[in-house]
């Protein structure tokens, strides 16, 4: 089945406190080379019809993402795609 | 006639109970209002209170914003009816677009939890009429996200227009922009605040009874209103 990804990201020009911890602890790793980290979210949405991604538009407005924070972006990922965080 | 002021109880609230209390030492009668019922059952006013609606899931405040009861506050608050949210229902009043602005995660990253200095700057609310302008109160803050943001065009009408409510003095304890406490509507009903004024109506469980004047003040409002 094709899900509708939604990922929301803070706007630049809100703090990301979250991302800035990181980007703090990364020297303790041994890396040095990363200038910034922003941290987001990201929701998969399944229909149980076709993918609808003006429907996930209008939720990632109203409810996943707050407008006056956040950005969002909706995109369709393929059945045979894999999202497996590890890879 | 004793005002009713009602206060809601999502899943998660937790403050909910001290809020009544502090209605009822204030000298209204407390009425509990459930989320998932949209009948107000005739309260004079609102108190969100407290806590982790909805488990805070997603966003704090985003999945309460649709609660049954909210959509009917939504309304009534539009129509004038006082609605004072503390904490979790700052938020949730700001998702809910009664506020401007947004609450995000502590700019510290750490939950704070102290006795903080406020200083009143607007005593024409619904919710604050009892005080004077300028007034400093102390009232206790726990949160882990306080941190008020607005864009700056935002900011400036909120200051323009006399509806920054409350500002942090002695520190500002999550980051909140020029050091916003608390905020209302245009018309003065709607105050959302991120410290506890529940918390400060009795010398045995407070740091003062400076939080009890915002409970009287909307009994104040309500006597001053018309029916």
């Amino acid at each position: 089945m094709p899900r509708v990804v939604v990922d929301v990201m803070l706007k630049p020009e809100i703090l990301d406190p979250q991302g800035q911890a990181v980007a703090n602890a990364l020297p303790r790793l041994g890396v040095s080379d990363v200038a910034s980290v922003r941290i987001g979210r990201r929701i998969e949405i399944e229909f149980t019809g076709e993918p609808d991604l003006d429907r996930a538009r209008e939720i990632a407005d109203k409810l996943l993402a707050n407008p006056v924070i956040e950005d969002f972006t909706v995109r369709l990922v393929e059945a045979d795609e894999t999202v497996d965080a590890r890879q | 006639m004793t005002a009713r002021v009602g206060v809601v109880t999502f899943p998660g609230s937790l403050d909910d109970g001290d809020a009544a209390r502090a209605v009822r030492i204030a000298g209204a009668e407390p009425v509990r209002l459930w989320h998932g019922d949209p009948e107000l059952h005739g309260v004079d006013a609102v108190v969100l209170p407290g806590g982790f609606s909805y488990g805070d899931y997603l966003r704090c405040g985003a999945i309460a914003r649709f609660a049954p009861v909210m959509e009917t506050i939504v309304d009534a608050a539009r129509g004038g009816l006082p609605v004072l949210g503390i904490c979790n229902g700052f938020q949730i009043l700001c998702e809910a677009h009664l506020l401007p602005g947004a609450l995000t995660r502590n700019q510290h990253l750490h939950f704070r939890n102290r006795d903080q200095i406020l200083r009143i700057e607007s005593a024409g609310t619904a919710w604050t009429n009892t005080f004077q302008p300028g007034q400093e109160v102390l009232i206790p803050v726990k949160n882990g996200e306080g941190c008020y943001v607005a864009d700056t065009a935002t900011l400036d009408q909120l200051e323009a227009e006399g509806r920054v409510v409350a500002r942090y003095l002695g520190g500002n304890p999550n980051g909140s922009q020029r050091d916003i406490a608390a905020i209302t509507n245009q018309a003065g009903n709607v105050v959302g605040i991120m410290p506890h004024p529940e918390h400060a109506v009795e010398a045995l469980t407070g740091p003062s009874l400076d939080g009890l004047g915002f409970f009287t003040s909307v009994l104040k409002h309500l006597v001053g209103a018309p029916a």
